[in-house]
């Protein structure tokens, strides 16, 4: 079905043109499962087209402005000539990240560092890259989680996609690091540009991951990224993913997730800023005993959308999930929920919760929250929930009385809110660093700048005391 | 005269509670305000402290030589006046050592004050934490979250302790609390009265008043004081009944 009765939006033209012309051969590859898959890609979108509100999926989101918008699509591979941290300043007290780098949609390095493999054993680097040196590796991973064309976003982010991060953590490393891959966005015109990322963890390993979306200019852009992560037998993977991009921008993240049997997943999802914000997580735990635990928070005003859209799929028995994702809506932001947790038939013991909680700042901010249970299995414990309410008067009196400021004590009041969310990132460098940030944002303080998301380079409030919040 | 008001009407939802009423409080003074339930006592409370919905149709609330009826309530906070809460709220995620020192620097701010340091805080903390014997574990929980009654009411002296004000106003504090935190709530009283401030004790039963010592006692009524005296004003509604002052009023 095409999106509209066969008119297309220019942005859809361009995207067909620019498959077609192909510049530079990016798109070329001699690596046949890639080919096919972009293939596969192109021929989908040009039957899905790109995804209206008339989708019920989709609903809720409206992306005609930017479908309407004239976008470069991709571009030129940049030269590396200037470090990283000239380009933004990433420093997190007291914590350090391996810091990988896309800039417009390409892998951000010296020529001959585009793959390496860290001291332990982990490989790290370009995708494009990684399909040349590790075909076997890649295929047996790359377009396995057959979700990739399920909508036309997707289906043009196979097709195009321009480069991205590949990643892979062998069986028994247990890595203490933090791999951090930062996103940035920085051209003097309208770009879109489509991404792709593939995370593989070996069995019994573990690893932090830091997925940071940012722009650096006010510009108008567009973000599809795609990313497929598998976690094996036993293995654990903690993601933290950050977005803080300006109002003019739209951001697609769609995640797929195959879990194995015994692994867990932490998935911190923290939205900043942003024009348009969709977020979709599929997640399958198709091996027994896994566990997969899914926190949001976003923090939207003037008209900014968030829209998030989870998907856990309970394939085998005894495996557990959660979702909370907690919202503050300000002046006529909206935001969506969509929570769906599927439970197979054989898939007894399932535990499953889910809950998305918003606090609503005004009357124009809006809310769509649509949980949705299908569950085949008999013996299971699954709940969900979701409130929207405003600032609670009686707390809010109750600071007021101690002096405290109406305008400080709501902000009190939101940051306790969102704390819950929060206070699960474990590393507690990063979690003063988003605390800053959550600050600075209910201040109205938090820039779109030259450098990172994690600018807050000099924490405003060392912990003095114990900030205790883990009591909610 | 530290607070004095004059004939004060206040209506919540077009409904009248406060039915000029009169009260004068001098600092050094300990004053107790008694009366059956739903006699507006819970609402003059409120009406002092500015709660959004209190409505003052007329009269005065005079503090300090000013007429706050404009003030916010943070504004009448930081002008010295506390309020001890009947049913102190929950707010999960801020810890007490958190909100004290927002308070405190708010307070500070209010008046072009510098920020309390953090050793300076510290230092407060653990002096008051022993006048209403609060464990230290307490204040780095989440204010009132999961707090007994008794923890909660203690939590209130704490911070009456940490605010140091000229006017504190407790409602029902003695409310919920078995004998031994009575006393230790009242020994924080105690310890806190000088000749600077006063207290307005707003309770249901004489029993506070057996361990604090109060000036004045007041009977409330319909929305009105309809009889004051001494200390044994507060004995003789203990054996005589609120049935009395009906007949009175």
């Amino acid at each position: 079905m095409k999106s509209t009765d066969n008119k297309k939006f220019p942005l859809e033209v361009s995207l067909i043109d620019r498959y077609k012309e192909n510049p530079e051969d990016v798109f070329k590859t001699s690596h046949q499962k890639v080919k096919k898959s972009r293939e596969k890609g192109f021929e989908s979108f040009n039957n899905l087209g790109l995804p209206t509100t008339k989708k019920e999926q989709w609903r809720s989101t409206n992306l005609s402005k930017s479908y309407n918008t004239d976008f470069v699509i991709g571009d030129n591979k940049p030269d590396f000539d200037k470090e990283i941290n000239e380009i933004f300043d990433c420093t997190i007290h007291g914590f350090s990240t391996d810091v990988y780098a896309l800039l417009n949609g390409w892998y951000y390095s010296p020529d001959n560092e585009k793959l390496e493999v860290l001291d332990d054993g982990i490989i790290v680097g370009s995708i494009i890259k990684a399909q040349e040196e590790y075909p076997e590796l890649f295929d047996e991973y790359y377009d396995e989680t057959s979700q990739n064309n399920n909508h036309g976003l997707k289906a043009i982010n196979s097709a195009i996609y321009t480069d991205g991060l590949f990643l892979y953590v062998p069986d028994n490393i247990e890595s203490e690091r933090t791999i951090q891959l930062v996103k940035m966005v920085n051209r003097e015109s309208n770009i879109m540009v489509n991404t792709r990322n593939l995370i593989i963890l070996g069995k019994n390993s573990k690893l932090s991951f830091l997925h940071c979306d940012d722009s650096i200019n006010q510009h108008t852009g567009f973000l599809n990224t795609n990313t497929e992560i598998f976690i094996g037998e036993n293995a654990s993977l903690i993601l933290y993913k950050l977005q803080n991009i300006n109002n003019q921008t739209s951001l697609i993240n769609s995640t797929t997730i195959k879990q194995k049997s015994d692994s867990n997943l932490n998935v911190i999802l923290l939205s900043f800023n942003g024009g348009t914000l969709r977020n979709e997580f599929h997640i399958d735990l198709t091996g027994e005993c896994a566990n997969a635990d899914i926190s949001a928070m976003y923090l939207m005003d003037n008209e900014q959308h968030v829209d998030n859209q989870v998907k856990v799929m309970h394939s085998a028995p005894n495996c557990t999930s959660s979702e909370l994702f907690k919202g503050v809506l300000d002046d006529e932001a909206s935001a969506v929920f969509n929570g769906y947790i599927y439970v197979a038939r054989d898939s007894q013991k399932t535990v499953a919760f889910q809950k998305n909680a918003n606090i609503l700042m005004t009357t124009d901010a809006t809310i769509d929250t649509m949980p949705f249970l299908e569950i085949y299995a008999d013996d299971v414990k699954c709940s969900h929930g979701a409130t929207v309410g405003q600032i609670d008067n009686d707390a809010l009196f109750y600071l007021m009385q101690r002096g405290i400021p109406e305008k400080d004590a709501k902000l009190l009041l939101i940051y306790a809110f969102i704390a819950e969310v929060t206070s699960k990132i474990d590393i507690l460098p990063l979690r003063i660093s988003i605390d800053d940030m959550v600050k600075k944002r209910l201040r109205g303080d938090l820039y779109i700048c030259d450098k990172c998301v994690l600018h807050c380079s000099k924490p405003e409030k060392l912990v003095e005391f114990d900030l205790d919040m883990s009591k909610i | 005269m530290l607070l004095n008001i004059k004939d004060l009407h206040v209506s919540i939802d077009g409904k009248e509670i406060l039915k000029g009423l009169n009260l004068g409080v001098n600092n050094g003074e300990v004053h107790a305000i008694m009366g059956p339930n739903g006699t507006g006592k819970s609402t003059l409370a409120s009406a002092i402290t500015g709660r959004e919905g209190y409505n003052i149709d007329s009269g005065e609330i005079i503090y300090k030589g000013q007429n706050i009826n404009e003030l916010s309530p943070d504004e009448r906070a930081n002008e010295g006046i506390f309020l001890s809460f009947q049913y102190p709220v929950e707010i999960p995620g801020v810890s007490i050592t958190n909100f004290m020192r927002t308070a405190l620097n708010a307070r500070r701010e209010y008046k072009g004050e510098e920020h309390i340091s953090a050793g300076e805080f510290l230092k407060k903390m653990e002096e008051k934490k022993k006048l209403v014997d609060i464990q230290a574990k307490l204040t780095k929980r989440s204010v009132n979250e999961g707090f007994s009654g008794g923890e909660k009411k203690k939590n209130e002296i704490f911070q009456m302790a940490m605010l140091e004000p000229t006017l504190a106003i407790l409602d029902e504090t003695d409310s919920g609390l078995d004998i031994d935190a009575l006393k230790v709530v009242a020994n924080g009283i105690n310890t806190l009265k000088s000749q600077d401030n006063a207290f307005v004790i707003i309770t249901h039963y004489q029993r506070l008043l057996e361990y604090i010592v109060p000036d004045f006692v007041h009977v409330m009524y319909d929305g009105r004081i309809v009889k004051s005296g001494g200390k044994g004003l507060a004995f003789e509604l203990e054996e005589r009944g609120y049935d009395w002052i009906k007949e009175h009023a």
